[in-house]
């Protein structure tokens, strides 16, 4: 069975009401050159984390978002600075888009002390607390139900602060999905459910264990929400249906659910060739590269050349000064075993 | 003198306390607002704070637990109510997985102030879906504090303590004990996690218990007491952090150990005692250590199928009196 592929629409999901009152015009250019800058970024250093598993510099696991970075810029882009963001272990790209530093990051999945979180959680657990990027969850699901909960406490604490949080086709199966979309729509809470519809869970294609075509957006009506499914290879899509739903969810009207059509060029992790999908899908996708297809329309739309050049070139020397710094760090100290279990910073569960 | 009030009663008086204390305390659960709790332990607080602070949720302990792990990572010392204790185990992983270890896997960028409620325990014939005792299962995951009250002081007292802390605490209420009533101290009453309590003096023999446990402990301790055998009861009170100190000092004075256990036999408590005791105070043992538990078994629900499971005043007795030989 081949996976359905989704013509994007952009729903109508968006009141008008909603659509006056918010800032949602398209994205100024200058701001779209950074949209461009932030799935460079996340190319170059998916790249770069793939090298270094090559040379076993990368243990464990970790999981790329080649071909997806269109939803990760365009999100970023959208969101305020104090807005929350939770994200999967497929999170590389969410982390760095929300300022956590790269050499930190790639320190994380080289196991070094200088990692984002000392080496302690891993690619799967990329967290940076600082800019509110609430961390990437590994058992598919639970952090929809937790991301409700920082939502919860924007809504309690009365800011107008928004929780976005990713995930993917798959997760639209589990049950944790469902009780937080019910609880969210229930409560009205300020959630921007972004599905990263990727077409595939692990290596079973989503429509092929899944009983509606359109894994997200056809649930849900189940919740009353409005269906919105969109061109998530295009990050000035995302953008602007994410800006909509935040400042629906800021106005107090409660979640959106967005689900985003888009495509993994690579397999599901690192030890995962991607075998399972038929050649002229894949090749029908890399000619969708978000990457490519950006950077001609904004020189469509006037911008230089040179900029981006200069974009890709500052790229690039970001991720191999992260690489070297990441390279050159200690490993991680075994003396952090015992640390940071409890709130008094220790291990101790005896008296 | 404080006031005599059920260990149901405790459990809002508690609440109550600290939500009138800090306004970053809310509750969240399945019923426990316009219902008062399927126990009743929460009646009257949706009255007292409002519905913004006591919110009921749907049956959804997944969401519920998911939702207060979000909101304690993000300024909140939220409560949430897991009704039964049994239902844990469809929110394990947001227990296990989820709240144990986030400060740990993000290196304590995220701080989890939260208390997880349960009704823990059996004794009133609901059968095995609804009578266990989780404490143990709980116990196993680094990351979690572990308190079971066995009065309605304690309730009140480490439920303060609870919410104060910083740590994701898993506060086990005894259903059994419920009906059960209590001195409270006057005014504002706040314990100390991690600190076990004699309760009864004893020179030859030293009873470990938890929750309702304790109370059979004590009544044994009574009937042992006419026959000369002086018991010392240690109520537990609290597994993580586990409180050796007390119970090591007890065994090294009457050196004899027993643990009164409700949960199954297999990886209770108790066993992790009985090794901490067997490496540390071997030689002020003067017998084998004896768990006394419900035998590894789920719990049936006729009365004297029940009772002939989770340990008696009668059996704790008689397998105290068989253990001194
Ligand atoms: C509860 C749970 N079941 C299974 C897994 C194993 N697993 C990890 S990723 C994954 C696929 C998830 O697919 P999707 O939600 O589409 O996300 P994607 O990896 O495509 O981004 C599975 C099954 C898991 N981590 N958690
Ligand atoms: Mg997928």
């Amino acid at each position: 069975m081949r996976p359905v592929i989704l013509r994007p629409v952009i729903s109508s999901a968006t009141a008008p009401r909603a659509r006056d009152r918010s800032p949602t015009g398209p994205a100024p250019l200058e701001l779209r050159a950074e949209m461009y800058r932030a799935q460079v970024r996340v190319r170059y250093f998916e790249k770069e984390a793939y090298d270094l598993f090559l040379q076993n510099l990368v243990k464990g696991t970790s999981h790329l978002s080649i071909g997806q970075e269109a939803i990760a810029a365009g999100v970023a882009a959208a969101l305020r600075p104090d807005d929350y963001v939770f994200a999967t272990y497929r999170g590389h790209a969410h982390a760095l888009l929300r300022g956590a530093p790269m050499a930190a990051v790639l320190g994380e999945l080289l196991g070094r002390q200088t990692g984002l979180m000392a080496g302690k959680g891993g690619s799967m657990h990329l967290t940076y607390t600082p800019n509110n990027f609430m961390g990437s969850y590994a058992i598919v699901g639970a952090h929809l139900t937790i991301a409700n909960g920082a939502a919860w406490s924007a809504q309690y604490r009365g800011t107008d602060q928004v929780t976005a949080v990713f995930f993917g086709d798959g997760t639209t199966n589990i049950g944790a999905f469902h009780e937080a979309l019910n609880l969210a729509a229930t409560w009205k809470l300020p959630v921007v459910f972004m599905c990263e519809n990727n077409l595939y869970m692990e290596y079973t294609p989503i429509s092929q264990v899944t009983a509606v075509p359109r894994p997200a957006a056809d649930r849900a009506s189940a919740y009353g929400l409005e269906p919105v499914v969109v061109d998530g290879n295009d990050a000035d899509v995302v953008y602007q249906t994410t800006l909509e739903a935040a400042s629906r969810a800021r106005a107090g009207e409660g979640p959106s659910l967005v689900e985003a059509v888009t495509y993994r060029h690579g397999g599901h992790s690192r030890a995962d060739p991607g075998k399972y999908r038929p050649d002229s899908e894949v090749a029908e996708w890399l000619a969708k590269d978000p990457l490519p297809r950006y950077r001609e329309r904004l020189l469509h739309d006037g911008v230089e050349s040179s900029v981006l050049d200069r974009i890709e070139a500052e790229a690039r020397a970001e991720v191999d000064q992260a690489r070297e710094q990441a390279k050159a760090a200690p490993v991680a100290d075994p003396a952090d075993v015992e640390r940071q279990v409890f709130a008094d910073g220790g291990a101790t569960w005896r008296r | 003198m404080g006031q005599v009030i059920t260990y149901r009663e405790a459990v809002a008086v508690g609440l109550a306390q600290e939500m009138a204390r800090d306004p970053s305390v809310v509750m969240i659960g399945e019923d426990i607002g316009a219902a008062g709790g399927v126990f009743k332990a929460t009646a009257g607080l949706l009255e007292k704070f409002g519905p913004e602070r006591v919110r009921d949720t749907p049956i959804s302990e997944q969401a519920i637990l998911g939702a207060a792990m979000g909101a304690a990572m993000t300024g909140l010392r939220p409560v949430a109510e897991v009704m039964f204790a049994d239902f844990v185990s469809v929110c394990h992983d947001v227990i296990a997985n989820q709240i144990a270890k986030a400060r740990y896997m993000t290196n304590g960028q995220v701080a989890l102030p939260l208390v997880v409620r349960f009704g823990n325990g059996g004794g009133l014939r609901f059968g095995a879906q609804h009578s266990q005792s989780v404490e143990s299962w709980l116990m196993a995951v680094p990351g979690l504090k572990v308190v079971v009250p066995s009065t309605p002081a304690d309730v009140v007292g480490l439920m303060a303590a609870a919410v104060r802390d910083d740590d994701p605490v898993m506060f086990l209420e005894e259903k059994a004990l419920y009906p059960t009533s209590g001195e409270v101290p006057e005014g504002e009453h706040v314990d100390q996690l991690g600190t076990a309590r004699v309760r009864r003096d004893g020179a030859d023999v030293t009873i470990v218990a938890l929750g309702t446990m304790v109370h059979r402990a004590l009544a044994a301790a009574e009937q042992l007491a006419a026959e000369g055998t002086d018991c010392e009861v240690v109520d537990l009170r609290s597994l993580v952090p586990l409180d050796v100190s007390t119970v090591a000092g007890s065994v090294r004075k009457t050196g004899r150990l027993f643990t009164v256990e409700e949960n199954p036999r297999l990886c209770g408590w108790g066993a992790e005692l009985a090794s901490i005791v067997a490496e540390e105070c071997f030689y002020d043992l003067d017998a084998p250590i004896r768990r006394i538990t419900t035998p590894h078994v789920p719990l049936p629900a006729a009365d004297s199928l029940e009772d002939a499971a989770i340990p008696s005043v009668e059996r704790v007795a008689s397998e105290v009196r068989s253990g001194l030989g």
